[in-house]
């Protein structure tokens, strides 16, 4: 049954695949005129540099087969391989959200403010206001916005063991009334393959060689494992 | 920049219900009495510390004995200025809650437990309010009452908390930040009974409780559960109406069914 469901899924994502693009390509447009889009620049003149190798890069977002849970999307951008850069690349492309606005995780009007890595593997993701305001309230819906998070960057950035999550820099109780904010989320199940550098923390982020904003996902490939649930982290 | 966000202290305000208590705090306590470890024992009540001396009598005295699962502590969720989730036409959930608190109290009485509500009309206590409520009463649970903003409609969900580090101090106290830990297990089976009983009435719902990061359950020292029907994007309120009596039962079954496993020694000593 669910297999039957995915393979739709994949066929449909195939079939459809050239009309979502240009609905894409028209959406993106429409964006760029926007003044989150001028935002969104501002605050993130980094996202992707074409000359990186481009590498697949699983992106979680909600299921359209499953109720409430999160399935990888596989697409290939150009990453940086430092794991700061890196991570604001997939979040970037995460808030850029899916072909199809439905299975969005995350508000279309939030954006990444900065990105913090710790020495110890501590992911520090600011967000602006409009995720903790745009989000819909609830438990379910605040869960898979903070997993969509915590899973993109575990399947991306090795280096991220966990995450905390600020919101316009500070830290929050909840993201909108439901999900706690105060802990930190474990990203990273497996030992870590790539040793984290030390003293990376807040490594400044504003040298642009030649940028491009976030292109529309190349490939969609929907992918079998749902997401699998945060769990904090409380640590005295 | 550097930030450290893993050595921040909290100073809060805690009202503990049940002893009508004020302490000021940087890590309030929960004072258990027997082990957690013995996860069948229910804790002894709060008692706040202020600074590192003050200690608040328990609100039952020592010799006071209850066994096992009396109370059950129900939390409409929001209220007050915060409505939750908003559905069309103006619904919200901090009204759906409220009416459906009733209806679970019924539900509950009619199988024999005593009631505490955490607020009874349109105001919004905090976090720590509601959970200060039930950790103020010994052999409860607590059950907060949610209505999604998204999911498939006519579904329910149970969550209960991810892992916590449980943590006790030699004193044998437990942060109040983390007051669910050494009740993860018990609630974890509250939560799949609930559940259970939910999917059979509720088709498309989970067979079993979901884990999450759910602000509201860490700070209550209690077997602890969310329950979330979905949603409030329904075309119109009666929708969720139709759905009170069959949570309403649901979580009472659930309740009853759970009883057996919450066993509380009383006199020191008398556990196996
Ligand atoms: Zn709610």
């Amino acid at each position: 049954m669910v297999i039957a469901g995915l393979i739709f899924v994949v066929l449909g994502a195939a079939i459809y695949f050239p009309i979502l693009r240009r609905r894409v390509k028209r959406a993106a447009r429409l964006q760029q005129q926007s003044e989150e889009q001028a935002r969104r620049e501002l605050a993130q003149p980094i996202t992707v540099n074409p000359g990186d190798p481009r590498v697949k890069t699983k992106l979680y977002w909600a299921s359209d087969a499953i109720d409430s849970t999160l399935v990888p999307v596989t697409v290939e951008l150009p990453l940086a391989n430092d794991p700061v850069l890196r991570s604001k690349q997939v979040l970037n492309t995460l808030l850029a959200g899916p072909v199809d606005v439905e299975l969005r995780t995350l508000p279309p009007d939030a954006v990444l403010l900065a990105f913090y890595l710790l020495p110890d593997g501590t992911g520090i993701a600011d967000f602006s206001e409009a995720l903790a305001t745009s989000v819909p309230s609830g438990i379910a819906s605040e869960q898979m916005a903070v997993d969509s998070i915590a899973r993109t960057l575990e399947a991306n950035v090795p280096q991220v063991r966990r995450l905390k999550i600020l919101i316009h820099g500070q830290e929050v109780e909840t993201l909108a009334g439901h999900l706690d904010l105060t802990g930190t989320f474990v990203v990273a199940t497996k030992p870590a393959a790539v040793p984290v550098k030390p003293a990376v923390a807040a490594a400044s982020t504003e040298k642009a060689p030649t940028t491009a904003p976030v292109a529309a996902p190349a490939k969609l490939t929907p992918e079998k494992a749902p997401g699998k649930l945060a769990q904090p982290d409380r640590k005295p | 920049m550097l930030l450290d966000v893993r050595n921040v202290i909290r100073m809060r305000i805690f009202f503990l219900a049940g002893t009508g208590s004020l302490a000021l705090a940087g890590a309030a306590m929960v004072h258990s009495a027997q082990s957690p470890a013995q996860a069948s024992g229910a804790p002894a009540v709060t008692s706040p510390q202020v600074g590192a001396s003050a200690q608040v009598a328990p609100p039952f005295g020592a010799q006071t004995q209850r066994s096992g699962l009396n109370i059950v502590v129900l939390d409409p969720a929001h209220g007050g200025t915060d409505p939750g989730a908003r559905g069309t036409g103006g619904i919200r959930e901090s009204e759906i809650v409220l009416d459906l608190a009733t209806q679970v109290r019924r539900a509950l009485e009619l199988a024999g437990f005593q009631v505490v509500l955490t607020r009874q009309g349109n105001e919004n206590p905090s976090f720590d309010d509601r959970s200060a409520t039930a950790n103020a009463q010994r052999g409860a649970v607590f059950v907060t009452l949610h209505i999604s903003s998204t999911g498939l409609p006519g579904t329910v969900r149970v969550y209960v908390n991810s892992d916590l580090a449980a943590v006790m101090e030699a004193n044998g106290l437990i942060p109040w930040d983390r007051a669910q830990a050494p009740f993860l297990g018990l609630s974890k089976k509250f939560g799949d009974l609930v559940q259970g009983m939910l999917v059979q009435r509720f088709k498309g719902s989970p067979d079993a409780a979901q884990t999450a990061a759910v602000r509201q359950i860490r700070t209550t020292a209690a077997p602890a559960i969310a329950v979330e029907i979905s949603s409030i994007v329904v075309e119109d309120r009666a929708e969720l109406d139709r759905m009170g009596p069959g949570v309403a039962d649901a979580i009472a079954r659930g309740a009853a069914a759970f009883k057996p496993s919450y066993v509380v020694a009383n006199v020191p000593g008398t556990l196996p």
